[in-house]
């Protein structure tokens, strides 16, 4: 039953995968496409769930999922022109070469990679995880946090205007 | 486990024996591997006659208007079967007979599919959910991951909703939900953090074993993590003191605005579902799960934490029925000046304190040092940012604000005069 049902839900994520990244392509509507995208993420997070890599897939849905997307959601309500100008572009062409190139690249890469996976390997804990994070690769975790934070500060200074009004503080009197 | 060693299938203090034993036997007759299919349908009758139908039902509709009702000092449904108890199936067919309306302009296909997307992952949140010592669906080692980025989902369903009605209250309902869950997700994952960081562990039944085994809860060790995290779950859910998305003054119905009959419906019946959730899952996390100190030797571990789970959402009840909305910027600030900083605090003081336990040879009783040190703490801490932000308490709260600084009553005639 273990490999009948594995078998199952694989191809039904594939399925279920492909269809909503080829919706991503196909679909005029922008919207529908970050819709189909978020299909799409949730199939990959089945996949990892498949290969019994339950953190990374929880990962994959709190971050692309929950914050990524909704995130790509805001910026194309907040730019109306995104839903409408959305017809055929001259870029039609370069864009189908780039995409067969980027999938020969992939095909290469697929096929010079030994797949044999050592069976009795647990896989990666998400403490196994947070340890590695905090003692050996420390200091890129900082530096990735700090690059952050400096893009966040970044981006307020860019969207602040020159005459912010004072906000509502409520004042000491009481 | 050292709670309840019998596997009796009469012992209904853990109804997992029950399920284990009729599937053993369906296995036996059964051909192929027809129990794992009847399985999910035990389970789901189950879960549907012992929790799902009299908390949905009877708690969520029935009580969450009586209840405000009371509090309102007026009578609530009582006209429907003795007490109105019958009101709710009253609603549900009248809700099933009304039509679904659709305007034109809107986004079928997404409006349709907006309250599916709505009720799944409500269902879904229960999986990992502990009911009892060995009554829990799926025990993931990530379970507390796998319960926000589930309870994520519903924002996303939500904004859908509000886009795809074509009407401006919804999308202003949509952009609210969105921003208000951002903000309010943050010092919710970081008060969970907290847990996990003192836990040492991330499955939810590893958590409640967490508590058994030190005869404390964590409302006990961490109660500013609590307070953060029922200020955060209940603007995460939308619930009244902070439904500034469907604002009935403001902004019509939200993003309900376009929806009518049972896609209202499942609309309604999921934010109880939500709530219940997360109510189980605050009383898994604070408040001990299904253990209570010895009792649930003698009394069904799942009947207690049921019934945590409705005292944990008669809170909610209550904030609603007695706390008025606030405005949208007061609720974002609030997020962002006093719930973050209040849980980095806590972060912080349960990160040095766990450390301390790991170093110290206090053994198990160093977590009622730890809640002598954190009651006061979480006060004190909680006094002192909001004096620093300028919130203070109204010491004799008789007059309107608005009154007492125009100074009293002023003359119409003379707006000049107004405001001192």
């Amino acid at each position: 039953m273990d490999n009948a049902g594995v078998q199952i839900a694989f191809w039904v994520l594939s399925i279920l995968t492909l269809v909503a990244a080829g919706g991503v392509m196909v679909s005029r509507n922008l919207l529908h496409a970050v819709l189909f995208l978020i299909v799409a993420f949730i199939g990959v997070a089945g996949f990892f769930v498949l290969l019994s890599a339950e953190f990374i897939a929880m990962a994959q849905i709190v971050i692309y999922v929950g914050a990524i997307a909704v995130l790509i959601l805001f910026a194309i309500v907040l730019t109306p022109q995104s839903i409408r100008d959305n017809s055929e572009t001259a870029m039609v062409g370069p864009a189908i070469l780039l995409g067969v190139a980027l999938t020969a690249v992939f095909l290469f890469v697929i096929h010079d990679t030994t797949w044999a996976t050592d069976a009795t390997d647990p896989g990666l804990s998400a403490s196994d995880l947070g340890r590695a994070l905090l003692s050996t690769w420390v200091l890129p975790f900082e530096i990735a946090s700090v690059l952050l934070t400096a893009a966040l500060v970044g981006a307020i200074m860019l969207v602040r205007s020159e005459t912010e009004e004072s906000e509502d503080v409520p004042d000491a009197d009481a | 486990m050292p709670t309840l060693v019998t596997d009796h299938w009469y012992d209904f203090r853990d109804l997992s024996n029950l399920s284990r034993v009729i599937l053993e036997g369906i296995d036996k007759v059964a051909p192929y591997e027809l129990a794992y299919i009847v399985a999910p349908i035990i389970g789901f009758v189950a879960a549907f006659v012992i929790f799902v139908l009299p908390s949905q039902l009877f708690v969520g509709v029935y009580g969450e208007r009586r209840i405000i009702g009371r509090m309102q000092a007026r009578k609530g449904p009582n006209r429907v079967g003795p007490f109105g108890l019958l009101q709710p199936v009253a609603d549900a067919l009248k809700l099933l007979q009304k039509e679904a309306l659709t305007p034109t302009a809107a986004d079928k296909t997404l409006m349709w599919a907006a309250p599916v997307f709505f009720v799944a992952p409500a269902v879904l949140l229960f999986a990992v959910i502990p009911f009892g010592p060995r009554m829990v669906f799926a025990d993931v080692p990530a379970g507390l991951i796998f319960f926000i980025a589930v309870s994520g989902l519903p924002v996303l369903a939500a904004f859908i909703a509000g886009w795809s009605s074509n009407n401006k209250y919804s999308l202003f309902g949509a952009m609210r939900i969105v921003a208000m869950s951002i903000s309010y997700e943050v010092p919710l994952v970081l008060v969970l953090l907290c847990v996990v960081v003192f836990t040492n562990t991330m499955s939810l039944p590893g958590i409640v074993e967490f508590q058994v085994d030190s005869n404390l809860w964590l409302i006990f060790m961490q109660p500013l993590a609590f307070v953060v995290y029922f200020i955060a779950v209940s603007a995460e859910l939308n619930r009244t003191p902070t439904d500034i998305a469907e604002a009935e003054s403001e902004i019509v119905a939200g993003y309900l605005t376009e929806y009518s009959g049972m896609k209202w419906g499942l609309f309604y019946g999921m934010d109880i579902g939500y709530a219940l959730a997360a109510a189980a899952f605050a009383s898994t996390i604070f408040l001990g799960g299904w253990s209570m100190w010895g009792l649930e030797q003698w009394v069904p571990p799942w009947l207690l934490f049921i019934a945590k789970t409705h005292l944990f959402y008669f809170v909610f009840i209550w904030t609603r029925g007695t706390l008025p909305r606030l405005r949208i910027d007061q609720l974002m600030g609030f997020a962002w000046k006093f719930l973050l900083p209040l849980a980095v605090f806590n972060l912080f003081l349960v990160s040095l304190e766990r450390l301390w336990w790991n170093e110290s040879d206090l053994g198990g009783g160093i977590v009622f040092i730890i809640m002598a040190i954190n009651i006061p703490a979480s006060a004190i801490a909680v006094y002192l940012w909001a004096r620093f932000l300028g919130y203070k308490p109204e010491r004799i709260p008789t007059r309107p604000r608005l009154v007492r600084e125009a100074g009293g009553y002023v003359p119409v005639e003379d707006p000049a005069a107004g405001g001192q």
